[in-house]
């Protein structure tokens, strides 16, 4: 078989699926925090996802995806037995983790799957770990049991207080941070859209915690070559790719990241269009 | 049809002008991806060699930095030995249809060619290009001399022209060889950057198939100093490593605005394009801003290569901004003078200071200023010195920064004992040898931005040098 082999495959919510690949070198050196860049075919686009988990004896790594467009929602399509082309990996920096006492790890949709392996290693460090997962509604409140094995706490809410506590995660993380948790927070990890990401770090500035959010700026080549992912953290330029994803969110610059990100979204509601209309031939040069 | 060799007299041949390249009209070209140089006729190419004069001393092969065999290569032209004329070359050069397509000739071979002392020299580039093309049309590929198995791994780090003139020396000598690379793809700069235009990537693939038939094996999507590190190599029984992942770091032009959406690195706006087929957007996934007003920062290559490849993409206009004057402009002079039978403007002793963006974060515009040359600078060109008060906005709609690459350091950030400058480029001593014992390198991560033909030479360095570490190993 040319390419990464899928051998397992769970629908999480609607849109959101969990796939499990055959990367046997990635899943043995990868670490809580890296992502790969992966082309399903010939033709196709390179797309960056999280390692949410990894199994270096069965040789698997785990994606957790979201149908947003036309190459996420061509992989969620995917069943167990075919194979994605390219995977390369891994990429980014590691996580940044320490003996912290206690950790907040909070996700934003599936903001969770890329919050969840850095909860698991805080955890496996002792950490007390409180987890905040929030969804728009209860479908997209990701990976409560997973998480509830090694979290004390796992907080859900839901934008429309269909499941858990209505609200945003922000709300949630206040209440903790006020309640004078024992030990105290002293990290936190909040990976989600940009505006959650933006508000966590607003939130936890007057608190002078450590607060480390994880970018997601468009990607090409994943190895510092392209500048495409650049972000201004501290005034200053960075690619996300090589010196982050991860960085000090009471630095980074949202509001240029919210724009930039709108690059070519006209041009993928195209390309969404036509994927969907099926007037679009994946060409195979192969 | 060797009649002519040796009868003819120097008058003769001097009395022969330098043939001219055929090429696709300048409105048809700009118009789609296809090469621009239509090649030499076997004719053509026999009559431009004739213009050789033979010197006893050729001083032509000074100016070529792997010391081609140009005298007698362009004998066997002329007498239409075209086979033996690729055999030749390749003793020296063993990627002649791409270094006939694009070293710059006019300050290499060319340059030091008698003939251009008084008027022009002879094309080598051109012919190199003619035989190369020749022999891949050729029905049998030449049989290469594979020395018998030494069952001794090496590893190749990057398979731009360093890379793969390594793995095939080396293939050759025998070794067992690997070739490491971080896209999906094969070939370096020459399928991610240099455009289909200039460089046919069919051209690239038919070296690579070569290299396959000779053993050679590609590791694709892997990245050295991530996917495995160095010591990893060494632990998997690779018995030497060259590396030669090229420079591969942007430059940005440091002004502000250049974060707005519509500015590129050169480097992103070619990969998207050339390796990733943007131009068939939406038949390929990946998307890239057209803009109706480019404006490409530089003047050399990188900078053609952009600015062309925005006409390509429907530019209105497509305008080169570049600090110092023509004069100073880095780029092979042929791309210069096709691109402006392209159309391509050309905005010369201007620099961008700022640039714009809209409401909603759209570039919209650049400031620049007005420059003089001043006094020469460590380069030996004059400095460009900026004119007080000479401000003025230009329109554009979509930026390219194409103002140099620097070290790419993620490989030796990853190899702590892998000593390196303070620009980030690799040391080495006389054979390539970094600090690491058994890891050598070469190409641009060691010179910084350079040549294909340097790389290449790097690359057959590198390979005697590793042939002779394992055989003392
Ligand atoms: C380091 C990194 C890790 C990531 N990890 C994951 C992950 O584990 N799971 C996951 O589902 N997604 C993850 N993403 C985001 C994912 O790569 C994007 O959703 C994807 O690029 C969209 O591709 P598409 O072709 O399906 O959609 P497109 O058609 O390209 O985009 C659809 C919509 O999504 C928006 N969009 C485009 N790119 C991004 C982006 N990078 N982030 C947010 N919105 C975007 C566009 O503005 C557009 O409106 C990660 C991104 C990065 C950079
Ligand atoms: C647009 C453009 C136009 C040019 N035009 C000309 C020209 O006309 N004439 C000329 O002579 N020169 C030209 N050059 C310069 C020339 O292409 C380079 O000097 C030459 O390609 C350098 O060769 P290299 O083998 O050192 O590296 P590269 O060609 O850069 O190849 C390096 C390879 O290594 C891979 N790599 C990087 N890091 C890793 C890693 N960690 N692990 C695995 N693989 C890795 C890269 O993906 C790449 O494929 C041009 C360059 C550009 C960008
Ligand atoms: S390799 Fe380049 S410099 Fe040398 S002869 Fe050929 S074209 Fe000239
Ligand atoms: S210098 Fe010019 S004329 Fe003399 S041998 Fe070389 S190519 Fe021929
Ligand atoms: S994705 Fe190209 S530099 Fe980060």
């Amino acid at each position: 078989m040319v390419g990464h082999e899928i051998v397992e495959k769970q629908v999480l919510a609607p849109d959101v699926v969990s796939i499990r690949l055959r990367a046997p070198q990635i899943a043995r050196v990868r670490k809580p925090g890296q992502f790969i860049i992966l082309r399903i075919s010939e033709g196709g686009e390179r797309l960056p996802l999280t390692i949410a988990d990894a199994d270096p004896s069965a040789g698997t790594i785990r994606l957790i995806v979201q149908a947003v467009g036309k190459t996420t929602g061509q992989l969620a399509s995917l069943e167990p037995g075919q194979a994605i082309r390219d995977v390369v990996g891994p990429l980014g920096r590691p996580t940044h983790l320490d003996s912290f006492g206690h950790a907040v790890c909070i996700g934003g949709g599936v903001g969770t799957a890329v919050v969840y392996p850095i909860a698991k290693a805080l955890a496996e460090l002792g950490n007390k770990v409180t987890a905040i997962i929030g969804g728009r509604t209860k479908d997209y409140v990701l990976l409560e049991q997973e998480l509830s094995r090694f979290a004390q706490r796992v907080i859900p809410t839901t934008d429309d207080g269909s499941y858990g506590q209505k609200g945003f995660v922000t709300a949630a993380l206040k209440d903790v941070l006020d309640s004078s948790p024992e030990p105290p927070v002293k990290a936190i990890y909040a990976v989600g859209p940009v505006p959650m990401m933006k508000a966590v770090s607003e939130l936890t500035r007057p608190y002078g915690i450590y607060t480390v959010v994880s970018l997601n700026p468009i990607m090409v080549d994943g190895t510092g070559m392209c500048g495409g992912c650049r972000v201004t953290v501290d005034g200053q330029t960075r690619f996300a790719c090589v010196d982050g994803p991860e960085f000090d969110g009471h630095l980074v610059d949202f509001d240029e990241l919210t724009d930039r990100l709108t690059t070519y979204r006209q041009a993928e509601a195209r390309a969404v269009q036509r994927y969907e209309n099926h007037t679009c031939k994946l060409k195979d040069e192969s | 049809m060797s009649s002519n060799t040796g009868r003819m007299t120097a008058k003769q041949r001097l009395a022969i002008e330098r043939q001219k390249m055929p090429e696709r009209s300048p409105d048809e070209r700009a118009k789609d991806f296809n090469e621009v140089n239509l090649g030499f006729t076997a004719e053509l190419a026999k009559l431009e060699a004739t213009r050789c004069l033979q010197c006893k001393k050729p001083t032509c092969m000074d100016g070529c930095p792997v010391g081609v065999d140009i005298k007698k290569f362009l004998e066997l032209v002329e007498d239409g030995d075209f086979l033996a004329a690729a055999a030749l070359m390749r003793q020296t050069n063993s990627l002649p249809a791409l270094t006939g397509r694009v070293c710059p000739q006019e300050i290499q071979c060319e340059a030091e060619c008698v003939r251009g002392v008084k008027g022009e020299p002879v094309a080598v580039g051109h012919l190199e290009r003619f035989i190369a093309d020749y022999e891949r049309a050729a029905s049998e590929p030449v049989n290469v001399e594979v020395a018998p198995p030494t069952n001794k791994k090496v590893a190749i780090v990057g398979s731009g022209p360093a890379g793969l003139t390594a793995a095939a020396d080396l293939a050759r000598m025998g070794h067992d060889l690997t070739v490491f690379e971080a896209f999906h793809a094969p070939g370096g700069v020459l399928v991610y950057g240099i455009p289909e235009f200039r460089l046919p990537k069919k051209i690239v693939a038919a070296e690579i198939e070569n290299l396959k038939k000779l053993g050679v094996k590609i590791e694709l999507n892997t990245i050295i100093g991530r996917t495995y590190t160095l010591d990893e190599l060494f632990e998997n029984g690779f018995k030497a490593i060259f590396v030669a992942n090229g420079a591969g770091l942007p430059v940005f032009l440091g002004v502000p605005g250049e974060n707005h959406k519509g500015v590129y690195s050169a480097n992103e706006y070619l990969t998207r394009v050339n390796l990733m087929g943007a131009y068939n957007f939406p038949n390929c996934d990946t998307p890239i801003m057209r803009g109706r007003q480019v404006a490409v920062m530089g003047g050399g290559n990188v900078a053609m290569d952009s600015v062309r490849t925005a006409k390509r993409l429907g530019a209105e206009k497509a305008t080169i901004v570049y600090r110092r004057s023509e004069r100073e402009m880095p780029a092979r002079i042929e791309e210069v003078h096709h691109a402006r039978d392209e159309g391509i403007i050309f905005e010369m002793l201007t620099n961008p200071i700022r640039i714009l963006g809209d409401e909603n974060g759209w570039v919209c515009g650049m400031e620049c200023l007005h420059m003089e040359l001043g006094e020469p600078d460590e380069s030996g060109r004059r400095r460009p010195v900026p004119i007080e008060g000479s401000n003025f906005t230009m329109d554009t709609d979509v930026v390219v920064v194409a103002v140099g690459a620097r070290a790419n350091p993620l490989l030796s950030g990853a190899t702590p004992d892998l000593k390196i400058n303070k620009w980030g480029y690799i040391e080495v001593d006389e054979n390539l040898q970094t600090s690491i014992p058994g890891v050598f390198a070469g190409g641009d991560i060691v010179r910084g931005s350079a040549t294909v033909i340097l790389a290449m030479g790097d690359g057959r360095q590198a390979a005697q040098s590793i042939d002779n570490y394992l055989k003392d190993g």
